[in-house]
C-alpha cells in the first residue's frame, strides 16, 4: 500500500464532526490516538454507521500493524500473537505479549496429559497485581500414530480450554485429529507446512479455518517461497518457525535470521515475511541422559533469547515454577508500555480491620512499590491504613530525586480521604527511602513522622519496636 | 468488508494476475476500469465499488513459488569507540593480556550486517571485606571472602573470570571507613594475585570515592584499570585527572537517563579523557525491578552512537549482578521453588537482556552465569558448530 498512515491521512477518513463521543475534543486528536494505539476505530461512534463503510476499510487497511496479527482458539479462548508494529520497544510499545505454549506428548500416558493440561491451565502466578499465565498447549505427536493422536487430542480438549497447537509434519495425523480429535472446532494452530507436505496442510487449513505454522528451518528463502504460494492459495493467517537452534553457530543465525525477517517485514515492508514468529526452545529437551534441572536453566535462559528478538510465540517443555517464573517476568517487562510507569490509583487502602490506634503508612502509587508494600503488609497480617501518594506512577527515591513526592502531595491525600476522622493519633510511617521527606511532611501536615525501614519486608518487626501510642 | 477481504483483494489479486494472467473470478462482473481502480491504487476501488468482493479461484499450484530473500542491511554512519582494559608488560603493565570491547558498527550480533569485533566479557564482583550476599552466591565463596585477592584468584581460576570487578567498600564512613592508602593496598594484593584486568570501584559514597579511586589509581599505574565511577554528584575531575596521569579508563555512571548520561560524558570529554577510556553505565535494573527501562535505555543509547552522535559512541557497562537485589532471586519461597537454581537464573536472564540491548561488558556474581554466558556468546559469535538436529523435534523430545 502506497499510502503511509500520518495524521492527516488517518484524520481524512475519519467523519471530521468533532462530536467528542470517542473521549477526546476532536477528530484530529482522535486521529494520533489512533496513530499512537491509544486507540481504536471501535472507539469513534459515528465511524460504524454504514455511510461510512469505506472510510472505515480505508482506516483498517491505513492502520493495520506491518506484522500481521494472528488469532488461535475461539471465543473467550483465544490466544492473538504478531500484530508488531516497531523493531525497538521504545518507538512505540509491542503489543500483544509473547504467548507460551507447553508441550504434550501423546506418548505420555493419559493420566500424566490430563494432569499436565490442568496444571498447564491453572497455573498462575501473581506479580504487582497482574496474573501471570501461560497459554496454550501444544499437542505433539511423537508416536506417528493418527489414531493414538486423535485420542490424545480429545483428552486434552476435554481437560482444558486453552488454545492449542497440533503438532505433526505428518498431514495424515493432522488430519485425523481434526476429523475426530475433537479440536476441529477450537481452531487450532496447525504445525507445520514444509517444503513436501504444504499442499495438504494448507487444505486442512482451509477446510477448517485454522491458522497454521509454516517450517523452514534456517531457511528464509524457502520460508517465503513457502509463504508466497500459500498465500496464492488464499491462506492469511500464519506463523513462521525457522527452526529455533540453541547452540553453536546455528543460534548465531537463528538469531540473525530472526532480526532479519523482522526488520524486511516492519522496515522493507516485505509482505512474504509479516507474519508472527515462533521459536521452541522446548528442543533443549532433545536428546537421552539430560539433567532435568540443568536443561529447565537452559530451556528458560534461551526463551528469554528468543523473547528479547521478537518471538511471538514460544514451545516449552519445563514446568518448573522456578523456570518459567524469570522468563514471565521478562515477558511483563518487554510489555510493559514505556509511555507510561505502570501505577495504581492513589488513595486509602485498608488492610486488615484497622481500628482508630492502627497505624498510618504512607507509600507512592508505583504498581511495583504499591504491590510489594502492600504484599508484605498484608502477608506479616497487620492491620493498618496504606496511603498510596500520587508520585505520577513512580517509586519512592525515584519520585523523591524527581518532586513528584512532595509533601503537598501528602497533605492532600490526608485531606482527600479524611485520615484524621479514621485514627485518634497523629503519626504516620514513610518509607525510609523518603527520609529526606521527614521535616516537609511534619511541617505541612502537623503529623509526626516516623522514618520506616529501607525495604517494607522489614515493617512488621519496625512496628513491633516503634509503635506505641500515648 | 472485512479487514481480510481487503488483503486478499489487494496483495494476492495484483500478484495472481502477474503471475498467472489466467485467474477467473467468479460470481462477480468487473468492469475494465473497475479492474484498474483494483490494480492501482488497490484500495481506490473500495472508494468506487464497496460492495465487490470477488472470490479468486485460484489455478492449481503445483510446485512452489519462486521467491528471493536479500538481507535488509543497514549501512550505520557511527562507530562505537574500542576500550582496551588492562595492559600488558609490552605496554607498562602486568596483565596476561588485553581485553577490548566496543568498536561496534552494528546492534548487537547482527552479524548479518557487520562484524562486532569485540566480544561482550565477563567481568565479576569481588568486595574487599565480607558481605552479606545471597546464600546461592555465597556458597562457591565462603572459604575465601576474608581475603579478597583468594576471592579473585577463585574466580580467575576456577571459573575463568575475564575481569576481577574490585569493589573496596569498606572504605565507606559508616562501613570501616578504610583509608584511600589502606584500599590501594588491597588494589596492589589483587593485583599481584591475578594476572586479568581489574574494574575498580568505591563504596559509592561521594566525598570518598574520589580519594579512594585516586590511590588506587596511582599504585596500579599503568595497568590500565577501570575506575568505578566518576558521576555528576562526586569530584569527577579528580578522577579523571588520575585517570589520565596513571593511564586508567573511566565508567560515566547516571542513574536512567539517557540526556544526563550525554551530558556527563560530554563533561569527561572537555576534561579531556578521550572516548577509547571511557566506558558509560547508564543503570542496570534487575528483571522484574525496572529492566524494562534498562532495555530501552540501552537500545537508545547504542542506537544514537551508531547513527553517529558522538557523545554516546562509548561502550556500555551493566553490572547486572544488580539481579540479586530482586527478592525473586534470593528469599525462599515454597511457590517459586529451589532458590539455589532461582537466583542465578534471575542474573543469567537479567544479563542476556541487557546483552541484547547493547551492554559490552557485565559484572556478575554467580559462576553459573559466567559459564553459561560464556558458552553462550561463543556460540553467537560462532565460534564452534553445533550438530544439533532439530527437524525431529516433534517426535524426539524426550517425556
Ligand atoms: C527504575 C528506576 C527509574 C525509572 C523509574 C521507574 C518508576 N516507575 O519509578 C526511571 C527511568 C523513570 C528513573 C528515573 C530517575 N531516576 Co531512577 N531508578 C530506578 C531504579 C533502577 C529502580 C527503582 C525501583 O523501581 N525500585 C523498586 C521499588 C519497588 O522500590 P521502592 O519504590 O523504593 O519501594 C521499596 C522501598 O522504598 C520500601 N517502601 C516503599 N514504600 C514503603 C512504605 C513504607 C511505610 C516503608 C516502611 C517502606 C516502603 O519497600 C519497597 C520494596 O523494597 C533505581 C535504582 C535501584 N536499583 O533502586 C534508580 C534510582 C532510584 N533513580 C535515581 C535517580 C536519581 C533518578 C532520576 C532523578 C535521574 C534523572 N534521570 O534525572 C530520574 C527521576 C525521574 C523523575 N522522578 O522525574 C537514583 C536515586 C538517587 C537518590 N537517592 O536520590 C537511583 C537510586 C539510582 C542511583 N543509584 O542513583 N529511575
Ligand atoms: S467520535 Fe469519531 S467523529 Fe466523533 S470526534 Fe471522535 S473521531 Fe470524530
Amino acid at each position: 500500500m502506497s499510502e503511509k498512515a500520518t495524521l492527516l491521512t488517518v484524520y481524512q477518513y475519519l467523519p471530521q464532526i468533532n462530536c467528542g463521543e470517542c473521549d477526546v475534543p476532536s477528530c484530529m486528536v482522535f486521529a494520533s490516538k489512533l496513530l499512537n494505539r491509544e486507540a481504536t476505530l471501535e472507539d469513534c461512534p459515528p465511524l460504524k454507521d454504514p455511510k461510512y463503510k469505506v472510510q472505515m476499510a480505508r482506516l483498517a487497511e491505513l492502520l493495520a500493524p506491518p506484522i500481521k496479527e494472528v488469532a488461535i482458539g475461539v471465543g473467550g479462548n483465544v490466544v492473538k500473537i504478531g500484530g508488531k508494529e516497531v523493531m525497538y520497544r521504545h518507538e512505540l510499545t509491542y503489543h500483544n505479549p509473547t504467548a507460551i505454549a507447553i508441550d504434550v506428548s501423546d506418548k505420555m500416558d493419559d493420566k500424566k496429559i490430563v494432569e499436565r493440561c490442568k496444571a498447564v491451565e491453572a497455573f498462575t502466578l501473581v506479580r504487582i497485581g497482574e496474573y501471570l499465565k501461560l497459554d496454550m498447549i501444544a499437542a505433539r505427536c511423537a508416536s506417528k500414530d493418527p489414531e493414538r493422536f486423535a485420542l490424545v487430542t480429545s483428552l486434552i480438549a476435554r481437560s482444558c480450554k486453552l488454545p492449542l497447537i497440533l503438532c505433526s509434519f505428518d498431514p495424515k495425523v493432522l488430519k485425523v485429529a481434526l476429523e475426530k480429535g475433537e479440536v476441529a472446532d477450537r481452531r487450532p494452530l496447525l504445525y507445520a507446512a514444509t517444503e513436501d507436505n504444504w499442499k495438504e496442510v494448507s487444505e486442512l487449513s482451509k477446510k477448517y479455518d485454522c491458522p497454521m505454522a509454516v517450517f523452514a528451518p534456517n531457511n528464509i528463502t524457502l520460508l517465503k517461497s513457502l509463504i508466497k504460494t500459500l498465500e496464492a492459495i488464499g491462506i492469511h493467517d500464519m506463523v513462521m518457525d525457522l527452526g529455533a537452534y540453541t547452540d553453536g553457530r546455528l543460534l548465531k543465525e537463528t538469531i540473525n535470521n530472526l532480526v532479519m525477517v523482522r526488520r524486511a517485514a516492519i522496515q522493507r515492508s516485505d509482505k512474504d515475511v509479516n507474519y508472527p514468529i515462533m521459536a521452541i526452545p522446548a528442543t533443549v529437551w532433545i536428546g537421552d541422559k539430560l539433567d532435568p534441572m540443568t536443561t529447565s536453566y537452559r530451556e528458560a535462559y534461551i526463551a528469554s533469547l528468543f523473547m528479547n528478538r521478537y518471538a511471538d510465540l514460544l514451545i516449552m517443555h519445563t514446568l518448573d515454577v522456578w523456570a518459567l517464573l524469570p522468563v514471565l517476568t521478562l515477558r511483563q517487562n518487554i510489555y510493559t508500555d514505556p509511555r507510561k510507569p505502570v501505577s495504581v490509583e492513589a488513595g486509602l487502602r485498608t488492610i486488615g480491620s484497622p481500628d482508630t490506634e492502627a497505624p498510618v503508612l504512607l507509600t507512592t502509587n508505583f504498581s511495583l512499590t504499591y504491590y510489594t508494600v502492600a504484599n508484605d503488609i498484608e502477608s506479616s497480617g497487620i492491620d493498618c491504613y496504606l496511603l498510596v501518594v500520587d508520585t505520577e506512577g513512580l517509586a519512592v527515591e525515584v519520585s523523591v530525586a524527581g518532586g513528584q513526592f512532595t509533601s503537598a502531595g501528602v497533605k492532600d491525600l490526608f485531606s482527600s480521604v479524611g485520615i484524621e476522622e479514621k485514627v485518634k493519633h497523629r503519626k504516620l510511617v514513610i518509607p525510609g527511602l523518603a527520609a529526606r521527606l521527614k521535616g516537609d511532611i511534619e511541617d505541612t501536615t502537623n503529623w509526626e513522622v516516623l522514618v520506616g525501614p529501607r525495604d517494607s519486608s522489614q515493617i512488621k518487626g519496625f512496628l513491633a519496636k516503634n509503635w506505641t501510642i500515648n | 468488508m472485512g479487514e481480510k477481504e481487503t488483503r486478499i483483494l489487494g496483495k494476492n489479486l495484483i500478484e495472481l494476475l502477474e503471475k498467472f494472467g489466467d485467474i477467473e473470478i467468479e460470481n462477480v462482473e468487473i468492469r475494465a476500469e473497475e479492474l484498474t481502480f483494483l490494480i492501482q491504487p488497490v484500495i481506490r476501488s473500495l472508494a468506487q465499488a464497496p460492495q465487490l468482493v470477488p472470490r479468486v479461484v485460484e489455478k492449481e499450484i503445483e510446485a512452489l513459488l519462486e521467491a528471493e530473500f536479500s538481507p535488509p542491511i543497514e549501512v550505520y554512519p557511527g562507530e562505537i569507540a574500542e576500550v582496551q582494559i588492562g595492559a600488558t608488560k609490552s605496554d607498562g603493565g602486568s596483565r596476561r593480556k588485553v581485553i577490548k570491547i566496543g568498536g561496534a558498527k552494528t546492534m548487537p550480533f547482527y552479524s548479518f550486517e557487520a562484524t562486532n569485533q569485540n566480544k561482550p566479557v565477563l567481568a565479576v564482583d569481588v568486595f574487599d571485606m565480607p558481605i552479606s550476599l545471597a546464600k546461592a552466591v555465597k556458597q562457591h565463596f565462603k572459604d575465601v571472602m576474608e581475603d579478597p585477592a583468594d576471592w579473585a584468584k577463585k574466580y580467575v581460576e576456577d571459573f575463568d573470570a575475564d575481569i576481577i570487578s574490585l569493589n573496596l567498600i569498606s572504605t565507606d564512613p559508616l562501613i570501616k571507613d578504610t583509608s584511600p592508602k589502606d584500599a590501594a593496598k588491597t588494589v596492589e594484593k589483587v593485583l599481584q594475585a591475578v594476572d586479568v584486568p581489574l574494574i575498580i570501584g568505591g563504596s559509592g559514597n561521594k566525598a570518598k570515592d574520589p580519594l579512594v579511586l585516586e590511590a588506587a589509581a596511582e599504585v596500579a599505574n599503568g595497568e590500565r584499570c577501570i575506575l568505578n565511577s566518576a558521576n555528576v554528584d562526586n569530584d569527577y575531575k579528580k578522577i579523571v585527572k588520575a585517570a589520565k596521569k596513571y593511564g586508567h579508563i573511566v565508567i560515566a555512571f547516571t542513574p536512567m537517563d539517557i540526556n544526563n548520561q550525554k551530558k556527563l560524558n560530554r563533561y569527561l570529554l572537555d576534561e579531556g579523557l578521550p572516548k577509547e577510556q571511557i566506558i558509560m553505565d547508564p543503570t542496570t535494573a534487575a528483571l522484574g525491578y525496572g529492566l524494562d527501562y534498562t532495555l530501552s535505555l540501552m537500545e537508545r543509547i547504542k542506537l544514537s552512537g551508531l547513527l553517529g552522535d558522538s557523545d554516546l559512541q562509548m561502550p556500555i557497562v551493566a553490572p547486572s549482578s544488580n539481579a540479586w537485589g530482586a527478592r525473586e532471586s534470593w528469599m525462599k519461597s515454597e511457590d517459586w521453588g529451589p532458590r539455589e537454581y532461582r537466583g542465578p537464573l534471575w542474573e543469567t536472564i537479567t544479563t542476556i537482556t541487557v546483552m541484547m540491548s547493547g551492554a559490552d561488558l557485565f559484572m556478575l556474581s554467580h559462576p553459573a552465569t559466567v559459564r553459561v554466558m560464556r558458552k553462550l556468546i561463543q556460540a553467537l559469535y560462532g565460534e564452534f558448530d553445533s550438530d544439533q538436529r532439530i527437524q525431529d523435534w516433534i517426535t524426539e523430545i524426550e517425556g
